[in-house]
């Protein structure tokens, strides 16, 4: 069972949560969308092996919304943080912006 | 040691309090204690605790629990259990005892407290941490405990440290991501009838560690001979524990064969221990180190590159021989024996490092797969880390090469009877994968889930390998890798994990505040998600078809009251609400007056329906939005995801106000009258109070919001009321209405009046893949404004034609109700070539109306709006009814009563 840091509440079990998918996919303005486009957004995430950006509320205690770096292979947690607020580095990418420059 | 009497198939035997029953029942002579569950096979024991494959009883005292290996049992005063072959028995009465429950969030969770987990623990103890140290033994040692050993004093002292909390019989059984344990405390079946009566048998902890240290020890493994299960064959440190710490007396002339050094301590136990060892066949070429020497002074014969072939029963089909091959002359020749102690090396416990994922790796010099993957949150200590000890020089050797013949009766499996020869017929039928011959031989999926079977199949494996000359990859344990365990490690009661929440607890029931007065007036009720709802209200001698016409008929015909309480509720306040709901509801409420009610539906931006419901406008920010019953709290998460994470601009507050408002359904043309003799604060007439308007007035003082909504076609009030005055508006109506012949009426009437009228229950009349258009509600789609889900319904798949379209059915038989879910096909659908028959739909609600006199339906039939007056069939078994597509409005099309 996940443990999981609730910005609000500090770390609870997995429980008190409700998964909401990939965070970062914003509601678009529909009708600027090709058909194609909008099934894109309802129906396909990037379900990566390793690490992912998801959405996670926190109905059994504060009832807020939050983000959340999670490896979808170790379930290791990385950075949390607030909608609509700077997205962190994904944990992967740590290190290596450095060696590329 | 207190000398007690237990029972043993009938018998009363003499034991020690706190003893293994194994023990118990060794001492007393009693080496066969079961048959084998296929073959028939006397068997008796074979290790020391939960790896034992063999000896399982049934619990016939205290809780009767079914199926235990005799060697985890204490003995205890009065204990009673009885041998099983294969299953045991389902008590039939409750598991009356008690189970409970605990979390924990420690510093360090310590699993395991042999010599490796006790340093552990004593290391972080120092360092100032808090500490939980958890052994499924009763006492503290692990393998010194075996020995009859004293801990070293050092150790001793940690059990002083108040940082320490020591679990004594209390098994992890499962370790999960981010160090969460579970683990099973038993804490009462030790204490026989000493027990206070109200301690909780087992206790399930709930374990959150910073730190945990894995030192679970390690089993010691058998090997692979012909007839290797007889009675008197048992694991060497087993045997020497038995015969030299409980007593043991039955073994007179013991073999040992042995892989490691292990096998020569264990002989010298024995030797100690009075009993005659012939000899000590090693499967090495040669070894040295202090067990042998003591070997040697004790004067035991030692002979190497030899091993068991084979053995040989007596009449009991207990041991008598055992057969020796030299693993170079491949001579054989045979021993008198009544014990074969079996020291085929040690399969440290990786388990629970396997929960996480953890893959173990082959050792070659420890003969076994170990673990040696740890971060600085999961350390591995002890055995399972490769801790051996210097004298043990173990080699990789399963057991002999062994002919067709032989390995018919070589178990690798004894609780399941699978032999040698079942796992070459699996390799033989081409199956390669250890998960794969698992699953085709049944090997580790007994009780023992493959703790002391699952090391020899991996070393069988190879050796099939070498004899097929397979590429040299798959020729070590290395490459085939150990089976997956999953949890739990042990067999754990399903009492145990439901604790207290079983029966009345075991999931929260919500009632309304007028549920005491339905249980006095006699209904009969429904679970509704965790709500009691009244179904239907009985009188005397009357069935449910009875109850629910008569409640239908007063309903249409008079005046009916039922309890909406239930309904979800959510308040809806602040400047851009209006705005909100735009968003959310497929139509327009922002041009909706205040105090008035407006019929709404929500779709996920898929365009599928999700919820519907009423929603009046209380003031210019105000809204009172009502759900379906069991939608309630996923609406108000709906929009709370959307305020919080799309719209936080919007300045909107919504809160869930179910249980505060209780809802009164007055229906019927009566109801303005006997409603008029209450509320005399408002006018109530048509004019002044039309259809879809909310008024606030009192009853007695008490403040209520009356809204004429109607869910069922008819006149009909709501009076909302605080919950705690509604039994008191409800007794108030129910006194004044005995002239009107008052008749309270459940839910199922509800859902005829409903469905007559060709209202919706979003996911009964949906399936969650309908739009709005399917279910012939185009009017409450709005053209004008953006809301969730529009896009959708430009999607092609959503405009197809084909889609299924909610429609009436009247059945050919008036008197036959057809049964929901029923499909549909055309009239006299012919089977295809395949002997299918394709449907054209499913009926969605059905029920006998009394207004209609006869059955009648609602249904989801793909371009169902086309095919109105299409007479279509729903086969029922070898029966197939006719049916008229319809119009799934049944009465009052032009809303004459309801708007009257």
């Amino acid at each position: 069972m996940l443990y999981i840091p609730c910005p609000h509440c500090g770390l609870r079990n997995e429980t008190e949560f409700h998964y909401g998918a990939e965070a970062g996919v914003a509601y678009p303005d529909p009708n600027m969308l090709s058909d194609e486009e909008w099934a894109k957004y309802l129906h396909i995430r990037s379900n990566p092996k390793g690490w992912l950006a998801e959405r996670w509320v926190h109905f059994a205690g504060c009832g807020r919304w939050f983000n959340l770096w999670r490896n979808t292979i170790t379930h290791e947690i990385g950075p949390v943080y607030l909608p609509f607020t700077t997205q962190p580095k994904s944990p992967a990418n740590i290190g290596q912006e450095d060696s590329k420059a | 040691m207190t000398e007690v009497s237990f029972s043993f198939d009938d018998k009363v035997y003499k034991g020690y309090h706190g003893e293994p029953l194994a023990a118990a029942l060794l001492r007393n002579g009693l080496l066969s204690i079961t048959n084998s569950t296929y073959h028939g096979r006397p068997r008796g024991i074979v290790g020391l605790g939960v790896e034992e494959p063999n000896a399982l009883v049934q619990l016939v005292s205290g809780t009767k629990e079914s199926m235990l290996p005799a060697t985890v049992i204490e003995v205890v005063e009065g204990l009673a259990a009885r041998s099983i072959t294969g299953v045991g028995a389902l008590p039939e009465i409750p598991d009356e005892a008690r189970y409970d429950k605990t979390n924990r969030y420690i510093d360090v969770l310590v699993i395991g407290a042999g010599i490796a987990g006790l340093k552990a623990a004593e290391e972080h103890l120092l360092a100032g941490r808090e500490v939980l140290l958890i052994d499924d033994q009763p006492e503290p040692g692990g393998h010194l405990r075996h020995l009859g050993q004293e801990l070293p004093s050092a150790l001793n002292d940690i059990f002083k440290h108040t940082n320490l909390t020591y679990l004594s019989r209390c098994t992890a059984v499962g370790l999960y991501d981010q160090n969460y344990v579970v683990a099973i405390e038993r804490r009462s079946d030790h204490l026989g009838n000493a027990a206070p009566e109200n301690r909780a048998r087992i206790r399930v902890w709930h374990i959150r560690a910073d730190q945990i240290v894995l030192a679970p020890g390690a089993f010691q493994r058998p090997l692979i001979f012909a007839n290797n299960d007889r009675p008197g064959i048992i694991l060497s440190h087993a045997a020497a524990t038995y015969v030299a710490k409980h007593g043991v007396q039955i073994f007179k002339h013991a073999v040992i064969v042995t892989i490691d050094n292990q096998g020569y301590r264990d002989a010298v136990r024995l030797h100690n221990a009075g009993v005659k060892v012939q000899g000590i066949y090693d499967a090495r070429p040669s070894a040295t180190g202090p067990s042998l020497d003591a070997a040697r002074v004790a004067n035991i014969p030692i002979h190497f590159r030899s091993t068991v072939l084979d053995t040989i029963s007596n009449s009991e089909g207990a041991l008598k021989s055992v057969i020796i091959q030299n693993l170079d002359a491949h001579e054989t020749f045979q021993i008198a024996a009544d014990l074969l102690a079996v020291s085929g090396g040690w399969t440290p416990i990786v388990d629970l490092a396997t929960h996480i994922g953890i893959k173990p790796i082959w050792s070659e010099e420890h003969a076994a797969f170990l673990v040696n993957q740890f971060t600085n949150k999961l350390h591995i200590a002890g055995m399972l880390a490769g801790g051996f000890g210097e004298d043990d020089d173990p080699k990789v050797f399963f057991g002999p090469e062994l002919n067709a013949e032989q390995s018919l009766c070589a178990y690798i499996d004894l609780q399941r009877d699978a032999t040698l020869y079942d796992l070459r017929r699996g390799v033989g039928a081409g199956l390669r994968s250890i998960e794969h011959i698992k699953r085709y031989t049944t090997i580790g999926t007994a009780h023992d889930q493959g703790k002391t079977s699952g090391m020899l199949t991996i070393g069988a494996l190879c050796q099939l390998n070498r004899d097929l000359h397979c590429e040299k990859s798959v020729l070590s344990p290395a490459y085939i890798g150990t089976l997956s365990f999953r949890p739990p490690y042990v067999p754990v009661p399903f009492a145990a994990l439901a604790g207290r929440e079983r029966g009345a607890l075991s999931d929260p029931i919500r009632i309304t505040p007028l549920h005491q007065w339905h249980v006095e007036a006699g209904a009969i009720f429904e679970d509704v998600g965790q709500w009691k709802r009244p179904w239907y209200f009985p009188k005397a001698g009357e069935s449910m078809e009875d109850a629910v016409m008569r409640e239908c008929i007063a309903a249409r015909n008079g005046v009916a009251v039922m309890d909406a309480s239930t309904l979800g509720k959510i308040d809806i306040q602040g400047p851009d609400a209006a705005v909100f709901l735009d968003r959310i509801y497929t139509n327009i409420f922002s041009s909706l007056p205040e105090g008035q009610c407006r019929y709404g539906v929500m779709c996920k931006a898929d365009g599928i329906v999700f919820d519907d419901g009423v929603t009046t406008r209380l003031g210019k920010n105000h809204f009172l939005m009502t759900t379906t019953t069991g939608g309630a709290a996923r609406v108000l998460a709906w929009l709370e995801e959307w305020l919080q994470t799309e719209w936080p601009d919007l300045k909107v507050y919504c809160t869930s106000v179910t249980e505060h408002i209780s809802t009164i359904a007055l229906v019927g043309p009566k109801s303005r009258e006997l409603l008029g003799e209450l509320v005399k604060d408002i006018d109530l007439s048509k004019d002044a109070f039309s259809f879809m308007h909310s008024r606030e007035a009192t009853i007695d003082g008490i403040y209520v919001r009356i809204a004429r909504i109607s869910f069922s076609g008819e006149l009909a009030f709501e009076i909302n009321v605080a919950w705690g005055h509604a039994r008191y508006i409800w007794e108030r109506l129910w006194a004044l209405g005995r002239t009107y012949d008052l008749t309270a009426y459940g839910t199922e009437t509800m859902h005829v009046l409903r469905a007559e009228k060709g209202y919706i229950i979003v996911g009964q009349d949906t399936d969650g893949t309908q739009t709005p258009y399917d279910l012939n509600m185009s009017w409450i789609v709005s053209k004008k404004k953006e809301f969730i889900g529009k896009r959708s319904f430009q999607l092609p798949y959503l405009k197809a034609s084909g889609r299924p379209q909610l429609i009436g059915l009247l059945p050919e038989n008036g008197d036959e109700v057809i049964p929901e879910g029923a499909y549909i096909t055309v009239l006299n659908a012919q089977p295809d070539k395949h002997g299918k028959t394709s449907h054209i739909g499913f009926v969605t609600s059905s029920y006998h109306s009394p207004e209609l006199g006869r059955a009648f339906a609602l249904a989801l039939v793909s371009n169902g709006l086309q095919r109105m007056g299409e007479i279509v069939s729903v086969p029922i078994g070898k029966k197939i009814l006719n049916a008229t597509i319809c119009d799934a409005v049944f009465i009052d099309k032009e809303n004459i009563r309801r708007d009257s």
